[in-house]
């Protein structure tokens, strides 16, 4: 192990592969996962490469399943994940899955087709059906008014008035005798029914007469499947030219028409058929259905393997196209990021491939050099990695730098708890993060989409150590919902009489005689939640508190950044940045926690001489802001100046040899570099005098190598850049150790927040109904306990848990990882089956 | 008989666990007189004589601590319906699939 403290040991491999095992052997490194191939034709664009063909037959293959995948889904039968990973078949398999895809699609396809054909045939056929049901009530009709109008304006005058006068006399005075009509009857959408007539109103000048009825039962469009209502109509008119024009009309509002015959009898005849084939239609119809449910719950079972295949074969000749073909077109070549420490299991992975493609001649894995800067592969299991995933969300780390990541994983939470310090709260969050991690594999295996909770679920690690510490914060601040837990008992007592309290609104007990001279066993005393000056007291603790953690935390990572040093042999650093460093921060910002451990151990209220009485504590700020600046202190009447005698002269020791550790951060590291520089230039000048003659093609090779490496440039780099470069250093860490200091003070402002607001939810929310009298406040505790609890979760849980997290984040990226980590590297991307699937799955979704 | 959804009826759960659990509790810390929990239980007026201030903080404690039992009792009565629901939606649920 060992590679949580730092990323793994790489090393850049050549890989000869023979073209025939290269397959399996790419097909084996790919469910290992632990290979980053590198792409050898960067030029070469993605249709000119050697294996686009292969490519192009997965993504062939590929769209086929999606479609399958769709229409299964249009069915909604469920499709069977057994979750089996099936390893990537052989080249030659390939065919066959082709060949069963494109039945099944084709099979599916003509399913599809057939089924479209016939209920389009079967909503015709509906249509008719009602077209000859609604109009026989207008056939019903027209016997007596329309199809005869001479008899039908002697039937009923008054009716139809319109038609009346516009046939009846005028075709009697034309012929004498009873006019012949003709009528078109369809089918047309119900909402075009309006336009519709209008528009024949309008194009016949009134002499066509339209009667409408709606189908009550929806129809189903057979080309999209959605449903829609329509209406039967049937228009009357009169002459051929009245009939094209209707027509054209109903054509333009895409109606259908039917052909309707005029005799009754025809009609009852016409109808029957109809009936008939509706019947035969709907028999035909449920077959062809059951045959493509059949068709797609046989293709349901395998669709997830078959994904899993397709996307294997296509995932290796997308890699095997990063490869290069040597002279002989015998064997490819690859080059790849490979862990030093699985060498072996690598190795053993490209024997079996071989062995599985039948060939004879092993693989070759040879490790090469390299100036470029490998990969960051930091290897993790489900607890790290949610903590390794909140370090690389700053930056990657460099190569084999220093991994903050094992340390957050303490850090973290308590840093969050010390914020968001209540037994409640933790406990709702505790509970929370134990539920996931004990359901880990169901909640898994369902695989939601839903962003916000996979957020959660993936730190869900992270959230159940945040809730342990926050209860056990909460106990130190013995805060349970802004209540008080008295655990052991108060340490604290009354000794005022009856009449004292009477007498006065506001008293103060006196630690020298109403405390046990021996603090609480664990954590606040809660008597402090009933005192009025609870929060000056915990404001004063809660301070001190998070400046020394937040010196330790900073010194801890100064002290990594050593660390880094000694891996890296930066031996100059040590002297030149990590020693003035330390120094600076521990004579200023260290000194400061020990004058503060000094003020507590010291000063008692039970001591008698008053010089270490509390009357006489000094304010720590105070003395630590007189020592920055030189002053003296102005104690009070009856008290000495310092707190140990000698503390003054020994304050102002520490400030000068902090603040000369500022030019020696600022000018030793250049002026050591300028000074090796210079040592550098005369052996080089020498050297080149010494050659021989005969040597100067070998020195002009040389000098081609040296330009080659990055790392020569680097160093050739102008004096001014490194200058400002430590410039830049050197300000950032003296401001930043005072910034950051102050910054930790977050933790206590943060902290202070969450217990006013908790303790003003309780007060304004649930105390009312506690308050409330007599036995209705029953009723009044069980509904506004709702709603305290819904907002104790959504404020205080989720909004203040937030918030304290994210303060928590900023700690840790700024404050402690500026001390040490640089954050340039890039991350280990493997060749990895495994991952493929998943990505694919996802974009699926 | 179905009312509430899944989702309803698993916050109904989870809220009337949770209001069983604290509202018993607090009723007992109520019964105890927990000094704690004074300020909670709507003692306005100042009362000179001790023996006076204690008999009536007395009755407002038992009071308080009664109308927690009373609410605990209603949250396991809400607990019992949304277990109910959340069975009945389980099953519906499988059935379907």
């Amino acid at each position: 192990m060992g590679s949580l403290f730092r990323s793994e040991e790489m090393t850049l491999c050549q890989l000869f592969l023979q073209s025939e095992a290269a397959y399996a052997c790419v097909s084996e490194l790919g469910e290992l996962g632990l290979v980053q191939f590198r792409d050898l034709n960067p030029d070469v664009n993605a249709f000119q490469r050697k294996f686009v063909n292969e490519v192009r037959r997965c993504d062939e293959m590929e769209r086929k399943l999606r479609y399958l995948e769709k229409e299964i889904k249009k069915d909604e039968i469920p499709m069977l994940d057994t979750g089996e990973n099936p390893e990537a078949p052989q080249p030659r398999e390939m065919i066959d899955l082709e060949a069963t895809f494109e039945k099944l699609e084709n099979e599916l396809r003509e399913v599809n087709q057939n089924a479209e054909a016939l209920k389009r045939n079967f909503l015709e056929l509906t249509e008719l059906k009602h077209i000859l049901r609604k109009t026989q009530v207008f056939f019903d009709e027209a016997d007596y008014g329309l199809y005869y109008p001479y008899s039908s304006q002697m039937a009923d005058p008054s009716r139809e008035e319109e038609q009346v006068t516009l046939l009846g006399e005028e075709g009697l005075r034309a012929g004498g005798q009873p006019m012949k009509l003709g009528f078109v009857a369809g089918v047309i959408l119900r909402e075009r029914i309006p336009a519709f007539e209008r528009m024949l109103w309008r194009a016949c000048r009134g002499n066509v007469f339209l009667r409408q009825a709606e189908i009550e039962t929806p129809l189903e469009d057979p080309s999209n499947g959605d449903e829609v209502f329509k209406s039967v109509f049937i228009i009357f008119f009169q002459g051929d030219q009245l009939k094209t024009r209707v027509k054209k009309i109903c054509e333009g509002f895409r109606a259908t028409l039917y052909p309707c015959p005029e005799a009754p009898a025809d009609r009852r005849e016409m109808a029957m058929g109809v009936m008939t084939r509706i019947e035969d239609l709907n028999t035909v119809l449920g077959q062809t259905q059951d045959h493509r449910h059949r068709v797609l719950v046989a293709a349901a079972k395998n669709i997830k393997n078959w994904f899993v295949k397709v996307r294997k074969i296509k995932a290796i000749y997308h890699t095997l196209n990063n490869f290069n073909l040597d002279v002989t077109q015998k064997c490819l070549i690859a080059e790849c990021w490979v862990p030093v420490q699985d060498l072996e299991t690598i190795q053993l992975a490209l024997r079996r491939g071989t062995e599985r493609s039948g060939s004879s001649v092993p693989p070759i894995l040879n490790r090469m050099d390299t100036f470029e800067d490998p990969p960051t592969y930091n290897r993790t299991n489900k607890f790290t990695s949610a903590f390794q995933v909140l370090i690389d969300a700053y930056g990657v780390a460099t190569y084999r730098e220093v991994n903050p990541a094992p340390y957050t994983i303490i850090t973290f939470p308590f840093l969050f708890a010390v914020m968001f310090g209540d037994v409640g709260h933790g406990m709702i969050i505790f509970l929370f993060g134990l539920w996931m991690v004990l359901k880990e594999k169901p909640l898994a295996a369902k695989k939601s989409t839903n962003e916000i909770w996979n957020i959660f679920f993936g730190g869900r690690y992270v959230i159940l150590l945040m809730g342990a510490f926050s209860m056990y914060t909460g106990l130190i601040y013995n805060d349970m919902f802004s209540k008080s837990l008295n655990i052991f008992g108060s340490y604290w007592y009354v000794d005022y009489n009856v009449s004292t309290i009477h007498g006065n609104g506001n008293l103060q007990l006196d630690p020298k005689s109403m405390y046990v001279n021996h603090p609480y066993p664990f954590g606040m005393d809660p008597i402090w939640q009933l005192a009025d000056n609870k929060i000056i007291f915990l404001n004063a603790y809660k301070m001190k508190i998070s400046i020394i953690f937040g010196v330790a935390h900073m010194l801890f990572g100064v002290s990594l950044s050593l660390w880094n040093n000694q891996y890296f042999q930066r031996k100059t650093n040590i002297y030149t940045e990590f020693i003035p460093q330390v120094i600076f921060m521990c004579f200023l910002f260290m000194w400061m926690c020990i004058l503060m451990f000094i003020k507590w151990i010291k000063y008692s209220a039970h001591n008698e001489d008053i010089e270490v009485t509390p009357y006489c504590a000094p304010s720590i700020l105070i003395t630590f802001i007189n020592m920055c600046l030189f002053k003296k202190g102005t104690p009070l009447p009856k008290c000495p100046e310092w707190m140990f005698p000698g503390q003054g002269g020994l304050q102002q020791l520490f400030l000068i040899i902090a603040l000369l550790c500022i030019p020696w951060m600022l000018l030793a590291k250049p002026l050591l570099i300028i000074r090796g520089q210079r040592k550098q230039h005369m052996p080089l000048t020498n050297s080149s005098n010494h050659h021989a003659p005969g040597t100067e093609p070998e020195n002009t090779d040389l000098e081609s190598q040296t330009v080659a490496l990055p790392h020569k440039e680097e160093e050739d780099n102008n004096i001014g850049e490194i200058m400002i470069h430590q410039g830049i250093h050197t300000i950032e860490y003296v401001l930043g150790s005072v910034s950051h200091t102050a910054s930790y003070l977050r933790l206590w402002a943060l902290s202070l927040a969450h217990a006013q607001l908790s303790e003003v939810l309780w007060k304004m929310v649930l105390g009312n109904a506690m308050k409330m009298q007599g036995w209705a406040g029953g009723i009044a505790v069980w509904i506004i306990f709702a709603f305290w609890a819904v907002l104790t979760i959504g404020i205080l849980v989720l909004m203040e848990g937030l918030s304290a997290f994210l303060h928590t984040l900023r700690l840790h990226w700024v404050e402690f990882q500026s001390k040490f980590y640089s954050g340039l590297g890039y991350t280990f991307q493997p060749f990895s089956f495994e991952v493929i699937l998943e990505s694919a799955a996802q974009n699926d979704e | 008989m179905k009312v509430c959804g899944p989702t309803l009826s698993l916050c109904g759960l989870i809220l009337s666990a949770w209001g069983v659990v604290q509202l018993v509790l607090m009723g007992v810390f109520y019964y105890i007189k927990s000094v704690a929990l004074f300020e909670d239980i709507g003692m306005e007026e100042k009362l000179d004589d001790p023996a006076e201030f204690y008999s009536k903080a007395e009755t407002l404690y038992t009071q308080s601590a009664f109308n927690c039992w009373i609410a605990a009792c209603i949250y396991v009565l809400l607990l019992i319906f949304s277990a109910h629901q959340f069975y009945v939606n389980s099953q519906s649920s499988h059935s379907h699939a």
